[in-house]
């Protein structure tokens, strides 16, 4: 397939180089639409958001209201803290103005005047990068007042994170935007009627948002015909673990996950066998490894395979991996980065990981599994936002995939000393 | 403390007047403040200057910021503990953060850190006693089929092994 999110083009995130290769383009056409139509390509394509919900994106599109006193945003989410999750920054690197032309396009069809972009605080790097960017598009007349003679005017900024990756999720974005505590907040209201300073505000994430472009190229009907009908287009796909070749592939939706691992990554080094995989990113429920024969990497197929594409961060396993510490180590990270507002999630978490270390030191007994699920299942549904699932989910598919692992963990004559974790929090994070 | 007359706040050590953030921090900081509905917003932007500038956020610092942006100091308190990425407390001039997540520990990230911490002869959370380095421990640096990796300042270094970080550590002495 004809890569579309990050073709090989030399130097192509120079402002040039993408206008000599068709680069803002599809803005101009866009401007000589009328912004509902822009929406209506949007929700025929079928295009799904790709920061893990896999939200419709031009239905989220039409929740903005079209009348109203007050001004309206788009947030672009460049968070990028699901652990195993490291595409979005490729975007930022290689191909900024796909980007920044898909924003705003975005933009003009929500008639939108503002767009702030949300990098976490670690991509300083490529941050710079993509203000060059944003420098250069403003510099021809690609943002701003009456962009390209249309009438229609947006600025575009970019706001820089501080280390916490509960404000990827939506809400918390915006309140860091404001300069709050990155706090998810209860919805309803949703952000299309209440978001940014109780604005109209609508986010997306950045793989979305770089999509936006090519569907106006390509035109609806063909862009919906490529991978898979129901969570159609070309989808970053970053692979980590025990692959020979590890990175971001773009890939139509809808590729075996046995073809990515073998095809595009070159396998498993030593030829060993998978243990187990995680498709979407820490938050995704694990696989054993002699289940995903068949499975594709699209809504679908991992939903029937009894887990979610989530970021399409795939980890892989071997044979050799000590799963246990796995689950603990990703249990560990929510813990950390629990808010701390919604008591099982703060409290529960905390009890997962201190569970958890029982079993790393084999010092469990086989009710700890019981008792782990049930602090789980506690969490789940109980809390304000995501997060709370996203921690219960990695254990609760642990246990029911890989219970034996957990049986022989557990203290041989019953008689656990019940240990608590000394370290319990990162020395200075 | 005394007010300045362009309105930024100074401090006067030894009889001398010293700026507590640059004059190109602060000219950023009110360019910044339109960008947003109100000044709060840019609190981050300028916890970041003065961790630049200072190495890490003091008190001080916090109520500096809180001054300039017009806000409460325990509103500034309460987002410098909520993020990580703010010192607060002073560290080496090169804080190495090796990350430690999933898919870094699957290609053996504890080994790297166990490395620099015989290397260094400190353990993670630990400054070593001539102030060049600090080591901490890192959640998932988006990186993760580079792994294992470290950040130092703005720096990713990936698919580190043991001879690559003993180059970088000789380098950032
Ligand atoms: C705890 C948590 C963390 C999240 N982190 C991110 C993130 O880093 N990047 C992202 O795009 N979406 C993240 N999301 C999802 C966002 O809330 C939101 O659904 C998404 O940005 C919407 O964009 P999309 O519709 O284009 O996918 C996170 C959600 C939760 C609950
Ligand atoms: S679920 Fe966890 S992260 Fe989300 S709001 Fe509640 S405490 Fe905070
Ligand atoms: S797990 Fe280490 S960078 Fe993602």
């Amino acid at each position: 397939m004809e890569k579309l999110i990050l073709p090989d083009i030399p130097e192509l995130h120079k402002v040039d180089v993408y206008e000599a290769n068709g680069g803002y383009q599809m803005l101009r056409k866009a401007l000589g639409m009328k912004p509902e139509e822009v929406t209506d390509e949007m929700k025929k394509s079928n295009l799904r958001g790709r920061g893990g919900a896999c939200f419709p994106t031009g239905l989220k599109w039409t929740f903005m209201p079209k009348v109203t006193t007050k001004p309206k945003y788009l947030c672009i989410n460049g968070d990028e803290s699901e652990p195993g999750t490291f595409k979005d920054r490729q975007i930022l690197e290689d191909n900024p103005h796909l980007m920044i032309e898909g924003a705003l396009i975005a933009a003009y069809a929500m008639g939108i005047g503002t767009i702030y972009l949300y990098v976490r605080g670690e991509y300083n790097k490529w941050i710079v990068m993509v203000q060059k960017a944003l420098d250069d598009a403003y510099a021809k007349g690609y943002i701003g007042q009456n962009i390209l003679g249309s009438g229609f005017s947006t600025n575009f900024y970019i706001h820089r994170g501080a280390g916490a990756y509960i404000c990827g999720e939506e809400s918390s974005l915006m309140n860091s935007i404001e300069g709050e505590r990155g706090y998810p907040r209860v919805k309803p209201p949703f952000p299309a009627q209440f978001g940014l300073w109780g604005c109209p505000t609508t986010i997306n994430n950045v793989e979305t948002i770089a999509n936006v472009p090519v569907i106006l190229r390509l035109g609806w009907e063909a862009y919906s015909k490529i991978g898979h009908p129901k969570h159609p287009g070309p989808i970053l796909v970053g692979v980590s673990g025990h692959v020979n070749k590890p990175g971001v592939y773009e890939m139509p939706t809808g590729v075996l996950l046995t073809d990515i691992i073998y095809k595009y990554c070159g396998g498993v080094p030593a030829d060993k066998k998978i243990k187990a995989i995680i498709p979407g990113g820490s938050s995704t429920m694990i696989l054993r490894g002699e289940n995903i024969e068949g499975v594709t990497m699209d809504a679908d197929g991992l939903k029937a395979a009894g887990s979610s594409v989530g970021t399409a961060g795939l980890i892989v396993m071997d044979e050799d991996t000590d799963l246990i510490r796995v689950i603990t180590r990703i249990t560990k990270f929510y813990y950390h980065e629990s808010c701390g507002q919604c008591t099982p999630c703060r409290e529960g978490t905390g009890w997962m990981f201190k569970i958890l270390k029982r079993f790393e030191n084999y010092d469990a007994t086989l009710e700890d599994i019981d008792l782990l699920l049930d602090v789980a299942n506690n969490i789940e549904g109980n809390t304000i936002c995501a997060l709370g699932d996203a921690a219960a989910w990695p254990v609760q598919s642990m246990i029911k995939r890989f219970r034996d692992e957990f049986e022989q963990r557990c203290k041989a004559n019953g008689s656990s000393t019940k240990s608590v974790a000394k370290e319990m929090v990162h020395a200075l994070r | 403390m005394v007010q300045s007359c362009n309105g930024a706040v100074v401090q006067r050590t030894n009889g001398a007047i010293q700026m507590m953030l640059s004059e190109s921090s602060l000219q950023k900081i009110e360019e910044l403040k339109t960008r947003y509905q109100n000044p709060q917003a840019v609190v981050l932007a300028a916890l970041w200057m003065w961790q630049d500038e200072h190495g890490w956020v003091s008190n001080e610092g916090m109520e500096y910021v809180a001054r300039l942006l017009g806000i409460s100091t325990h509103h500034v308190y309460g987002v410098v503990t909520f993020y990580t990425m703010f010192n607060k407390e002073p560290v080496g001039t090169h804080k190495l953060e090796v990350c430690t997540n999933v898919s870094c520990m699957l290609k053996n990230s504890d080994k790297i850190l166990k490395h620099i911490e015989d290397r260094l002869q400190i353990k993670v959370g630990e400054t070593t006693p001539d102030k060049r380095f600090t080591l901490v421990e890192a959640e998932c640096l988006g990186a993760c089929g580079y792994a294992p990796m470290l950040q130092c300042g703005d720096e990713y270094y990936e698919n580190l092994d043991e001879a690559k970080v003993d180059r970088l550590l000789d380098d950032l002495k």
